[in-house]
């Protein structure tokens, strides 16, 4: 039997759905807002567990953010991932896509000095940059295949076959490995830590953290300088209509609807 | 990185702290400061004029000749030799641009027996259609199409090269933009030019979709954008205009595929159905299950599709094909009931092209009520299912 070596990529983001704007200002407060694993990533968490629980193997998971993405890479330990690298460095912040996917290649090709992988996990997307354009350039960058959206995945003669879920369908898709593979949240239910894992986590206590020094970076390629792109301005759309406000009686409010509608002829 | 004010460069003009998404910058003794809840996000570099913010760590930046890349080029997507509409739209656009730019429009198409398609990319509005004609590019699939269309991007050095943020799209454009080592700019909502330093403006929802940005890749080119489909309309010139179809050969693969296709199931899908729906009732988290059982019962009584917020759809109440907004589906149905929907940005990308909206809110402050029709300032449970009695008499009526 083969055994999976897997490397899982996520990231800490903030909780969006509870995201605040200041009315005065327009700005984001971000202050009591949780930080959380990203959802999609932990999917790709739960698949790699999966694959290992059938197949045997490792389970790593790597992360680039601020040294207090710590918490998140603890959640994936409770979930039972072998072992984490944290890439934190001041020189990393600011980083596009591009400076994102480069800085994280140059950790799993140190992660490669010690074993070869075999498969790469992925949330299809984040749900605060929401570009999914890191795990594809990282793709790119090892210089291996991958299968992106994929919504069940099968390995069989040492090959991976996934459903990749496309606009007008699905498509089957099969790859060598090693190979990257983005994951839909379709795919799994992740698991919660148990109380057992939680307690083994903090035993485990394993917490690699590389600077961009320990992965030996370009530094024209990562953070600030690595980034392709530029934030050229923020704002919030200004409010185009004035529409009617109705409260009060709620069957006040109903006959005021019925009306409306009728008028534009909708019933 | 640490940002740091330079006191004595600071005239206090607040850009900075209009620039700042995060609230982060505040005046004092009117000079900027930089708040604890600094994110180190870097925007606000850019926003000053005359350098009075840095950061602590040195910005290299690659010197690349800008000048030598001209042109708007397009990549025209085709499913079983059928171009996309999104292609269509996004020669339209790329027209004006270049008509900004002074520069000409140009398409690729790669796929098989596809020359007749080449020639709608004209009708659109193209000047130069570059074709690959071979069996091997039937079917999308990432890497030939990859090295096909880099190779095609380093001989024609366009500045701009646009794509339909589809799931194609998404999956070829980030391996492109690597190859190259450009930016990227994912699912913009608008795009434009600025004349004077030839840049292209890409809007879309941002920081979670709470905030728009724009964003624009000053360094490199070619500057590259996926859009999302539905934003712009495709119309042909009024007056047919000539174009040129040049045929490329195909790259030879020099090894084999790592990856191949073993089968495609064509499958329509209910969203596509939501995308065309001319009525819609959409859920958001706060209204719970229950709630969602009324949003079914209102859209049967009113014979419309169902919709949901992200919120509703990641706390497990409907199927993610149900989703409206940046990361679901644009609609544009002649009315949409928004129900318990707070209505974040990244919700109403989704939704404010509808005609006719009417949005039911606990919160008067909720931000869908600045693009309501109707606003409904209540509790949905004491609203709704008074409004789908009502919808039953009239129907019985009418029948």
């Amino acid at each position: 039997m083969i055994k999976m070596n897997m490397v899982v990529c996520i990231k800490q983001v903030p909780d969006t759905t509870d995201v605040k704007i200041d009315k005065k200002t327009g700005t984001i407060v971000r202050e009591g807002v949780p930080s959380v694993i990203n959802p999609s990533d932990k999917n790709a968490i739960e698949e790699a567990l999966l694959l290992r629980e059938k197949f045997g193997g490792k389970v790593t998971v790597i992360t680039m953010g601020p040294p207090q993405s710590r918490e998140a890479l603890q959640e994936t330990l409770a979930m039972g991932v072998d072992k984490t690298i944290l890439l934190t460095d001041r020189k990393f912040a600011g980083a596009d896509t591009l400076a994102t996917s480069y800085t994280l290649a140059q950790g799993i090709k140190k992660l490669e000095e010690e074993e070869k992988f075999d498969i790469i996990l992925c949330g299809s997307k984040s749900i605060d940059g929401d570009t999914a354009q890191t795990p594809i350039e990282l793709a790119e960058t090892l210089n291996i295949p991958q299968i992106t959206y994929a919504t069940n995945i099968v390995i069989r003669d040492k090959k991976v076959r996934a459903i990749r879920d496309v606009d007008d369908g699905y498509e089957v898709i099969e790859s060598e490995m090693p190979v990257l593979i983005t994951i839909l949240k379709e795919i799994n239910t992740p698991r919660y830590p148990t109380i057992k894992g939680i307690v083994q986590s903090f035993q485990k206590g394993d917490i690699t953290v590389w600077s961009a020094k320990a992965i030996n970076v370009d530094e024209s390629k990562i953070g600030l300088s690595g980034s392709a792109t530029q934030v050229k301005k923020v704002f919030t759309p200004e409010n185009s209509k004035k529409g009617i406000i109705l409260q009060g009686d709620p069957k006040e409010i109903v006959d005021g609807i019925i009306k409306q509608l009728q008028k534009i002829n909708l019933i | 990185m640490v940002i740091l004010v330079n006191e004595n460069t600071c005239i206090g003009c607040e850009l900075c702290v209009k620039a700042c998404p995060y609230g982060a910058i505040e005046m004092w003794n009117k000079k900027a400061r930089i708040r604890d809840n600094c994110t180190e996000c870097g925007i606000c570099l850019e926003a000053c004029n005359l350098g009075a913010l840095q950061s602590d760590i040195e910005r290299i930046i690659e010197e690349v000749d800008l000048s030598q890349y001209n042109g708007i080029m397009v990549f025209a997507e085709q499913r079983d030799g059928q171009i996309i509409d999104v292609s269509y739209q996004l020669i339209t656009k790329s027209r004006k641009l270049a008509k900004k730019l002074e520069t000409s429009v140009s398409a690729v198409l790669l796929g098989y027996k596809i020359k007749e398609a080449a020639g709608k990319l004209i009708d659109y509005g193209a000047d130069k259609v570059y074709v690959i004609d071979d069996d091997m590019f039937q079917n999308y699939l990432t890497s030939p199409y990859t090295t096909a269309i880099v190779n095609i991007i380093q001989i024609y050095k366009p500045e701009i090269f646009l794509m339909g943020a589809t799931r194609i799209g998404r999956d070829l454009g980030p391996r492109i933009a690597k190859r190259l080592n450009t930016g990227l700019t994912a699912d913009c909502t608008a795009i434009d030019v600025d004349r004077k330093d030839r840049t292209l403006l890409q809007t879309r929802p941002a920081f979670g979709g709470n905030i728009m940005a724009t964003i624009i890749t000053p360094n490199r080119r070619p500057a590259m954008a996926t859009v999302r489909p539905g934003i712009f309309k495709s119309k042909k010139p009024k007056l047919s205009k000539n174009g040129e179809i040049i045929p490329i050969s195909a790259p030879i693969s020099s090894d084999s595929l790592k990856t191949k296709i073993i089968s495609v199931i064509k499958e329509p899908k209910t969203c596509m159905v939501l995308e065309d729906a001319e009525v819609i009732v959409s859920g958001g988290r706060g209204i719970g299950e229950k709630g969602f059982e009324l949003v079914h019962k209102l859209a049967e009584v009113l014979g419309c599709m169902v919709g949901a917020s992200r919120a509703a759809v990641e706390a497990g109440f409907i199927t993610p094909d149900h989703q409206v907004g940046q990361t679901g589906k644009t609609v544009c149905p002649k009315l949409y009931i928004a129900c318990g929907i707070s209505g974040a940005i990244q919700h109403r990308v989704g939704m404010m092209k509808s005609d006719f909206v009417i949005a039911i809110n606990k919160d008067p402050d909720a931000p869908i009520f600045n693009i309501a029709d109707i606003g409904i300032v209540a509790d949905f449970f004491d609203v709704v299912p008074l409004l789908i009695d009502e919808l039953k008499k009239i129907r019985e009526c009418k029948a």
